[in-house]
């Protein structure tokens, strides 16, 4: 259910290694259920910087809106074209084509501080009471 | 009952119709470039429709019968008090005399309604136990503005440093994006369990640097601040004030006034509580009660009696400016006038009292499949908590849209945030006994089929003119107006 | 007893279930320092015909509107009202409901709301309109906090010839959050040159009013290119009326176009309620104030219609929302709507044209009088504005006793400066003979 080659934050984005000091960043599946409907998502251009635990963007449910916050520090190379074309893509996939943007990454070792996939389980069990 | 008719106004055009007559042009007509300047024509038409009058009126019949309303059944939208709007008000707003007066007429020619509107001022002020009223907010939202542009002036005034504006987790949206809009710092303070204020975690947050209270009474929960007096006093002792929402008025008419309770200024939405209509989303008014040491920031003009003679005062040094292009919304004054003219003192008091009768009553009556969140005795309206629905898959929208199905309207259920799968209930004082009977049966029914069939629950309405709507579709591919057919025939949207 | 739906005996059936004794068992939450001793006091409530009757004298001692002929405009016009508007607002079904949160049982709202902002859009020139404001002045006000959020910039300038009442509007609603206000121009149509030494990199937008509050017509398209040319936006407040033969703002590069709905369908009502209109461009969608109707599919995959785009509204957004606004003039809106759905392309085109040919017959025969001449100018529409060898106040009294006739806006009492002004405006009601009897009332008031 929650992948084991992600790490997570608490604010529920993932973040997995992507080759050659790269990383993709999505939003969980627990997200996007409570969400519901994403119907826009706001994220930066290339080149953008990402700073650890600062907002990036924002997504919008049907009556939600909630901000990113970037799991690492880093800086945009794509932000996924796709899911600004049709943000449902984050519903149906968000591990996969569902991802938010792929960004190049300063230190691998920032992941180290994130929760891992046993931690976050637990966390999401916690909130489900 | 399902109607399929969803043709709007410029699906029925035709070429060639008009649904209305105007005379002929009585003066010479000059030919129009020597009037304009020719590049300050329109190229184009603006694209409106073309049908006769009857098609008209039934166009907008048609459309009518589609919506629910307060003179067809039970509307029990909790903090929004849909109760009946007598139609005596509507013929009263509407007399030529008083409809057709222009706001910018020398005052002597307008003597008589701005003896109705001063009058008014005087007679709201005591029902709300406030020094003077402004009239200008043309609805709650801009008499909360005008509220905490007051608390700026005030502050600017006499030179106080302030920077935060204190509001209870529970409160709705509009304070925090109002005191934003006017720059001040949000401070949040946790309620208590019950939902009340906390006097110890307000006390915790109350500085020098604190501008204002935005407090809600009663409660967004429907429960009474029985402290908030403690927390006027605790805002005064750092020369803070106390911003009353009064959104939930109708609960205390007669029987407390927020003047009395240290409030420094309330807002009245009269759309509420004075049985103006809500006409589809507005117009409202939402008046502020303030007390006397706000008076000179109040926005102009202000209408002042002089030597038996009303006068439209902008004379005022201290004022904040204007609002409100003219004197605010005066068509729902007029309306709010007559209510209380009807009712004097005594009616309004039977009225929060009827408010709270039948919120109670109707929250005994379901108590056991839609538990109240908070237990105790409601105001004038109570929040239940549905999240034993949860388990059979069931949410309060669903709950909400099943409602419609049996021609009622649901309760609010998308506020109070604090309250998980929240079904807000505020039946008002004009129900009778009898249809809160039948609103309990319908929604006990509800219980029953949640428990057995919740499929059913889930996929209503099933029985209103359209069924349940992709609003995220519409979210995601914006069509916000109607457009004529590619090949450029007249057609439906898209 | 009086609009309450239960009875003293019922009362008691009531407070049995609830399952107590008296009524003041509900409320000992509320303490007893608090509670009212007496009555409100304030008079006795009285029956029908008397309520009746104390509106029918406030009636009687202001003017008659259905007998004084009145050339007072500045924002707020005299314009036709179909019979059919008055039947259709009041419709229970359109007054009596709320918001339509509910959208399976507000198809008819919600589809009036959709037909209004495809008209606001036609007449304005713009891709998206919302589903109104309160009034053309807080449109205004928005319109300014939107070009603000959408460049991060502050700074607005404000031509002169806005509506004097809006441009005070603008500071209660920007000065509080930051926003700068510069005044631009004169009386006569603002141009370019104007501009030259304040629009800048800074300037978050250019607010001009067309026409202008002093009547003139002015020429938008060469100002949207030198507000872009900053990077700043054009808001345009513009009357509907007048769009039936100007060019529509959007077409003339405007960002965002607001309005003043009123004319269309509704008295003046001592100026309120009113429904003030909001359009711009789908880019700045997102920013955009008030409610938005859209169109979308039902579960059986038919046409229906939603509040859309909802996360813009503060009771989500909280702090981070930009406007607090949480209305929508619907029945106002809807006098509108309707107005221009009988109207159609013609009927306001000569609604229009008819405005137009009278204010210049009566310019014509008042201008040349002795002592009187028009300022600003250039070009009008439907309403110009006169110098007077007299203060206006005495003209407008003297021609009210004499002819009875409501002369126009005594301008003294907007701009200390302008006592000598008068502000007349013209509509298709005005009939030949009151212009002529204005004109004679007029030349014995400066002969």
């Amino acid at each position: 259910m929650i992948p084991k080659d992600c790490r997570y934050t608490k604010e529920h984005e993932w973040v997995r290694l992507d080759g050659d000091g790269h990383v993709k960043i999505g939003i969980t599946d627990f997200a996007q259920d409570q969400l519901g409907d994403i119907v826009f998502i706001e994220l930066p251009e290339p080149g953008a910087k990402l700073t650890q635990h600062q907002p990036f963007g924002t997504l919008e449910a049907v009556k939600t809106v909630s901000d990113l916050y970037s799991p690492v520090d880093g800086e945009v190379a794509e932000a996924n074209q796709a899911v600004q074309e049709d943000p449902g893509v984050i519903n149906k996939a968000p591990y996969e084509d569902g991802w938010l943007l792929r960004a190049k990454i300063e230190d691998t070792a920032q992941l180290d501080n994130l929760l891992t996939p046993e931690q976050y389980e637990e966390q999401i069990k916690e909130m489900e009471g | 009952m399902k109607s399929r008719d969803l043709r709007l106004i410029y699906d029925r055009s035709a070429p060639g119709h008009e649904g209305y007559r105007l005379p002929d042009l009585d003066v010479p007509e000059q030919p129009l470039d020597r009037i304009l300047p020719k590049e300050a024509l329109r190229a184009e038409p603006p694209l409106l429709p073309e049908v006769s009058e009857p098609e008209v009126v039934r166009h907008y019949i048609r459309l009518s019968t589609l919506n629910h309303h307060v003179d067809k059944d039970t509307y029990p939208l909790g903090s929004c008090t849909m109760k009946y709007n007598p139609k005596l008000n509507e013929d009263l707003c509407r007399l030529p005399g008083l409809a057709g007066i222009h706001p910018m007429a020398p005052e002597e020619l307008a003597q008589g309604l701005l003896g109705l509107l001063h009058r008014f001022t005087g007679e709201l002020a005591e029902i709300v136990g406030m020094d003077t009223v402004s009239l200008h907010p043309a609805a709650g939202a801009q008499g909360e503005l005008l509220g905490i542009r007051l608390i700026r002036q005030y502050h600017d005034h006499r030179r106080n440093k302030k920077k935060t504006v204190i509001i209870p987790d529970s409160a709705h949206g509009t304070n925090p994006a109002t005191a934003r809009m006017v720059g001040y710092e949000t401070v949040e303070v946790r309620s208590k369990e019950d939902g009340r204020l906390d006097l110890g975690a307000l006390r915790e947050v109350v500085n020098e640097e604190t501008a204002g209270l935005m407090v809600t009474n009663p409660s967004t929960l429907g429960l009474f601040e029985s402290e908030i007096a403690e927390a006027s006093e605790l805002l005064h002792s750092v020369d803070g004030l106390v911003y009353m929402d009064g959104a939930n008025l109708n609960a205390m008419l007669g029987l407390t006034r927020p003047g009395d309770m240290g409030a420094d200024m309330v807002h009245i939405n009269l759309h509420k509580t004075f049985s103006t209509p809500h006409g589809g989303g507005g117009p409202g008014a939402g008046p502020l009660g303030i007390k006397a040491k706000l008076e000179p920031f109040l926005p102009v003009p202000v209408i002042v009696e002089r030597d038996g003679r009303y006068l439209l005062d902008s004379d005022r040094p201290h004022s904040i400016g204007r609002l409100h292009p003219y004197v605010g919304n005066v068509g729902v004054i007029l309306r709010a006038f007559a209510y209380i003219r009807s009712l004097g003192g005594d009616g309004l008091a039977r009225i929060s009292r009827g408010a709270i009768l039948n919120a109670n009553y109707l929250m005994k009556k379901i108590e056991e499949d839609y538990p109240v969140a908070k237990p105790g005795w409601c105001m004038h309206e109570f929040v239940s908590t549905l999240s034993w629905m949860r388990k059979q898959g069931v949410k309060n929208i669903d709950v909400a849209k099943r409602l419609l199905d049996h021609g009622v309207h649901a309760p609010t259920v998308s506020f109070p945030l604090i309250v998980p799968d929240c079904f807000m209930i505020e039946p008002t004082e004009s129900e009778s006994p009898t249809s809160l009977d039948r609103y309990a049966e319908i929604l006990r029914e509800i219980a029953r089929e949640v428990r057995e069939d919740p499929e059913t629950v889930k996929s209503a309405p099933h029985r209103t003119p359209v069924r349940r709507l992709d609003e995220a579709g519409a979210a995601r591919k914006l069509r916000v107006r109607w457009r004529p057919k590619p090949d450029g025939e007249r057609g439906s949207n898209d | 007893m009086l609009y309450v739906g239960h009875t003293p005996q019922e009362e008691e059936h009531l407070l049995r279930t609830i399952g107590v004794k008296r009524f003041e068992d509900l409320i000992a939450s509320i303490p007893e320092s608090m509670r009212l001793k007496k009555p409100i006091a304030i008079p006795a409530g009285e029956s029908e015909i008397e309520v009746r009757r104390l509106f029918q004298e406030s009636e009687r001692r202001n003017y008659d509107p259905r007998v004084v002929p009145s050339f007072l405009g500045g924002g707020i016009y005299d314009h036709v009202i179909p019979s059919v508007v008055n039947h259709i607002q009041l419709r229970s079904e359109f007054y009596t409901a709320y918001t339509p949160y509910q959208a399976e049982v507000a198809q008819g709202t919600l589809m009036t709301i959709f037909e209004f902002q495809t008209m606001i859009c036609e007449l304005t020139g713009m891709e998206v309109a919302n589903a109104s404001m309160y009034d053309a002045g807080s449109a205004a006000a928005e319109a300014v906090l939107l070009a603000s959020g959408a460049t991060g910039r502050r700074r607005i300038l404000v031509a002169r010839s806005l509506h004097p009442h809006h441009r005070a509007i603008l500071e209660t609603y920007g000065r509080p959050s930051g926003l700068e206000f510069v005044d631009v121009g004169g009386e006569e149509a603002l141009t370019p040159d104007e501009l030259r030494d304040v629009l800048d990199g800074e300037t978050a937008a250019l607010l001009v009013q067309q026409p202008s509050y002093l009547g003139a017509v002015e020429s938008l398209g060469p100002l949207a290119d030198a507000v872009h040319d900053q990077g700043g936006l054009l808001v345009v407040s513009a009357d509907p009326v007048p769009l039936a033969l100007l060019e529509a703002p959007g077409k003339q590069g405007a960002d965002v176009v607001v309005g003043e709905g009123q004319s269309l369908g509704n008295p003046p009502s001592y100026g309120g309620p009113a429904a003030g209109f909001f359009a711009t461009t789908m880019k700045l969608v997102r920013r955009l104030p008030g409610r938005l109707v859209g169109e979308t599919v039902d579960a059986d995959g038919r046409r229906g219609f939603v509040l859309t785009l909802q996360t813009r509204e503060q009771h989500i957004r909280r702090e981070k929302a930009t406007s607090n606004i949480c209305t929508n003039n619907n029945l106002i809106a809807l006098g509108f709507t309707v107005t221009l759905a009988l109207l159609g392309p013609r009927g306001l085109r000569k609604m229009a044209e008819q405005s137009l040919q009278k204010a210049h017959y009566l310019e014509e025969r008042l201008a040349p009088l002795p002592g009187i001449r028009r300022q600003p100018e250039g070009a009008f529409f439907r309403e110009f504005c006169l110098r007077l060898p007299v203060p206006a106040s005495e003209a407008i009294a003297k021609i009210y006793a004499e002819a009875g006739i409501l002369a126009g806006i005594d301008l003294g009492r907007v701009h200390r400066d302008w006592q000598d002004r008068l502000l007349v405006a013209v509509t298709e009601k005005r009939t030949r003979e009151e212009l002529d009897a204005y004109v004679e009332a007029m030349r014995r008031v400066v002969s």
